[in-house]
């Protein structure tokens, strides 16, 4: 298992460059720069010779091949750059925000799992009933509804309505702050895994195993714990590694909406205010997480399905 | 229309004094916590006021730190702050300025001459492109060391500890320069630390606690401020809030105790009877304008562009779009600036009018242009949306061509439109505003339609080297009268910014530079505020 580890991880070197140079070349064909992004509310006159300097201390009057040269080099070493808004270097930046959306993420995964899955398995039991026509709402609700709005809705039932959560910001670790954002980011991947969930059941209560199970004289109860879930499992868990890579990218949108101290948040300003170096370093900080959750998942799927053999 | 531009003017002053003498009735409360917000972007840019000219930035630097001068929003001027006076020599060119030997950093430090000469000198770091460098530029020897030429600003001396002479290579008034967070004054050894910006201290009425980026900027009560009883909360927390919809939530339940309004939130509390009652309105020093490029053919004629401020019925996008969230433009000028001349008239809607000056400019089909314009809903896109019919009706198509927020300012700077629609600064200095007019100015910098007109040249050059106040505003006036009628833009209206405050906030002013600078050592919560203790 530690050899595939390791050869996916050095597999996820040359996706981390390409993400690099598509990022890097994205925001050197986009109108705007950094200097220029200055005057833009209006208030601030930025004058050519400024804007010159400005590009000339953040090395943007050079090519984009020579910029990517040096830039890539430096990610080699780790070294990912300065943030020109702040003057200081990106890592330090991150390294503010990744834990604020670690938390906000897992919350979020949490609620799904903890929703998501019993409602999919429950509904799994009686295809057609009451309850898999209910999942089935909730799962074309939360699919399709804008996660701003929904936050919007959250936020007016639940902070202003009833005053149970406060409607915004970090608080001091309390997780009262934590619960509306949660829900508003996690209610989409709620809604995807009830129905994988539900598939994935029907599909293993059909196999061929089960019945023998079954046969056997195996209990119900043994029978769904020991055949159906464990084998559901394996598609659950993988639905359940893209959905997390996505909730990380999802939150760009909520984290904003909530004044969460999060990547999502980072990112935005930055894209705004083209701050490349720490646009590139959450961007690919993302992507990583990404890939990292799905060979945790290929782990986790291995380990419960002995079938699944890596080589 | 001039009638009621000045009513809404009195009454905005009327409202503002009526707010004032009721925080002046009752006696200002010490204690509790003010919950401010940024409402600009998600998050501030730094814990350094010197690297960020965003608006965001300057609300906190309020609380932090203190400038040379100040805003005084009451009397819409610059004042002294850090100094207790200022003698200017004859030919306005050395100031020399007595400083408080009462301020003290937040460890306890007096502030000394060597502290402000650190802080400008830091500024004209040319390796760091500080924004507030174009401020400081203007003292004598300031380029040299931007330059590297030199390691020490020669227009900056120190007579002794609380006296420092300025020496400007013009006339000017460093009021309008050294007024900005920007431009903060920095402890001068301590600042040198390399930790110093974990935990930033400076001259203003609030210490630093704690910044969660993203999420809320923590400040308490620094006591030993210069100013005697302020400030008198206790502690000041600012959240970045740059989505209205989720500011509005907020402050409806009660988390926030002020938030800036858009258009649509204007209208809801204005109707709603306890909302209402919490509202500062001010007529912001902003002009919003479409920019016509004379380098495109039809724009170099000015019987078009005045065409096109005849064809555009800017009264009914006020009213309608932009929900009487502004006031109409009768020049560049906003109606707070000192030179606002209440003499002038809007361009009047007449389509008649606008046909017969496209006839006589040889444009009688009309002609189509491209109209650069962001998202932005008071002077973005919908505006666009709106004047494309009107525009229509005198034969002008327009093409849109949209940009991100972010990319505007490049792109005009740059000339890259043949027009443009923004929102650009027209104060608080006119005269620095009107120079936005002067030929002599890049378009790169804000000369952004490449205006020229050798008579407004004349009047602000003598603007600018005539030693009286009174007859400077008169020549920036007369020079504003005529960048009017040439209408090198569409002058479309000045914005009215709202602030919505709740009952127990106090000691808010009118500031017409931006009202969401606001000094935190006059604010005060009564009893009844969910954090008074």
């Amino acid at each position: 298992m530690l050899p595939y580890v390791f050869k996916r991880l050095l597999q996820a070197v040359p996706i981390l460059l390409a993400v690099a140079a598509l990022v890097f070349v994205m925001f050197s064909v986009i109108p705007g720069d950094f200097a220029s992004t200055q005057s833009s509310d209006g208030r601030a006159v930025i004058d050519a010779e400024a804007v010159a300097r400005m590009n000339t201390q953040f090395g943007l009057d050079e090519p984009v091949h020579v910029r990517f040269g040096k830039y890539a080099a430096k990610l080699l070493t780790l070294d990912l750059g300065t943030s020109f808004r702040t003057r200081q270097p990106v890592i330090n930046s991150l390294s503010e925000r990744i834990w604020p959306s670690l938390q906000l993420a897992m919350a979020a995964m949490l609620f799904a799992i903890a929703f998501g899955v019993p409602l999919g398995f429950l509904a799994a039991l009686k295809p057609g009933g009451w309850l898999d026509m209910q999942s089935m709402v909730v799962a074309v609700s939360g699919l399709s509804l804008p996660q701003f709005w929904l936050g919007l809705m959250l936020m007016y039932t639940f902070a202003l309505l009833l005053g149970w959560f406060p409607s915004f910001g970090y608080g001091d670790g309390n997780p009262r702050y934590l619960v509306l954002p949660a829900v508003a980011l996690g209610v989409a991947p709620l809604a995807l895994l009830a129905r994988t969930t539900r598939a994935a059941v029907l599909e293993v209560m059909n196999a061929d195993f089960v019945r023998t199970a079954r046969a056997k004289g195996n209990s119900e109860v043994r029978v769904m714990r020991w055949h159906v879930a464990r084998n559901a499992a394996v598609i659950v868990l993988t639905t359940l590694g893209l959905q997390f890579g996505s909730i990380m990218g999802g939150a760009v949108v909520i984290e904003k909406l909530f004044a969460w101290p999060g990547i999502g948040s980072l990112l935005v300003d930055s894209v705004s205010l083209r701050d490349i170096p720490v646009v590139q370093a959450c961007i690919l900080l993302l992507v990583l997480f990404f890939l990292i959750v799905n060979i945790v998942v290929d782990v986790l799927c291995a380990l419960i399905d002995p079938r699944i053999k890596y080589s | 229309m001039l009638k009621k531009l000045v009513f809404t003017t009195a009454l905005t002053l009327a409202a503002f004094s009526v707010q004032n003498f009721g925080a002046q009735a009752q006696e200002p409360r010490k204690g509790g916590t003010i919950r401010f917000t940024a409402p600009y972007a998600a998050s501030f840019v730094s814990n350094d006021s010197h690297v960020s000219n965003q608006i965001q930035d300057d609300i906190y630097g309020k609380a932090l730190h203190r400038s040379l001068y100040n805003w005084d929003s009451a009397n819409n001027k610059p004042v002294l702050e850090l100094a207790k006076s200022v003698e200017v020599s004859a030919d306005g060119l050395v100031h020399t300025f007595k400083l408080r030997d009462d301020a003290l950093f937040h460890n306890g430090r007096k502030m000394v001459a060597d502290d402000i000469i650190w802080t400008f000198t830091r500024l004209m770091d040319g390796s760091k492109s500080y924004p507030a460098a174009r401020y400081v530029r203007l003292l004598k020897g300031a380029i040299d060391v931007e330059k590297g030429q030199a390691k020490e600003i020669a227009g900056l001396r120190r007579i002794d500890d609380f006296t420092l002479e300025m020496t400007f290579t013009e006339r000017t008034e460093p009021g309008f320069l050294f007024n900005f967070a920007t431009t903060s004054i920095y402890p001068a050894k301590e600042a040198q630390a390399p930790d110093f910006f974990n935990k930033p201290i400076g001259l203003g009425p609030f210490k630093f606690v704690e910044h969660v980026p993203g999420s809320r900027m923590v400040f308490e009560r620094w006591e030993k401020f210069y100013k005697p009883g302020k400030p008198y909360a206790d502690k000041l927390v600012i959240s970045p809030m740059g989505e209205a919809a989720a500011r509005d939530v907020a402050f409806r339940n009660k988390e926030i105790d002020v938030s800036i309004l858009g258009p649509t939130q204007y209208v809801a509390y204005k109707a709603d009877p306890n909302l209402s009652k919490g509202i500062l309105e001010v007529a912001e020093v902003f002009t919003r304008n479409m920019g016509m490029n004379p380098g495109f053919k039809p724009f170099a004629d000015k019987r078009v562009r005045q065409a096109i401020n005849h064809a555009i019925d800017s009264e009914l996008i006020i009213k309608r779009l932009v929900r009487d969230k502004a006031y109409r433009a009768t020049g560049w000028l906003p109606l707070s600036s000192p030179a606002y001349d209440k003499a002038m008239q809007p361009y009047d809607f007449n389509p008649e009018k606008a046909k017969k000056l496209l006839t006589e400019a040889g444009y009688p089909d009309g002609f189509e242009f491209e109209w650069t314009a962001t998202p932005n809903e008071s002077w973005g896109m919908p505006i666009v949306e709106a004047t494309i019919p009107m525009l229509a009706k005198v034969g002008i198509k327009v093409k849109v061509k949209p940009v991100e927020g972010s990319a505007l300012g490049g792109i005009v700077a740059k000339g890259d439109f043949q027009a443009y629609i923004w929102s650009n600064t027209s104060g608080p200095d006119p005269l620095t505003a009107m120079k936005c007019f002067h030929s002599a100015t890049p378009q790169s910098a804000c000369n952004y339609t490449t205006y020229k007109n050798p008579a407004v040249d004349k009047l602000l050059d003598e603007a600018g080297t005539t030693g009286d106040a009174v007859k400077r505003l008169d020549l920036v006036k007369q020079a504003n009268a005529i960048v009017y009628a040439d209408a090198p833009v569409w002058f479309f209206n000045y914005n009215k910014a709202v602030l919505a405050y709740q009952p127990w906030l106090h000691g808010l002013q009118p500031n017409a530079t931006e009202l969401a600078l606001q000094y935190f050592e006059d604010l005060w919560v009564d009893a009844s505020s969910p954090a008074a203790k």
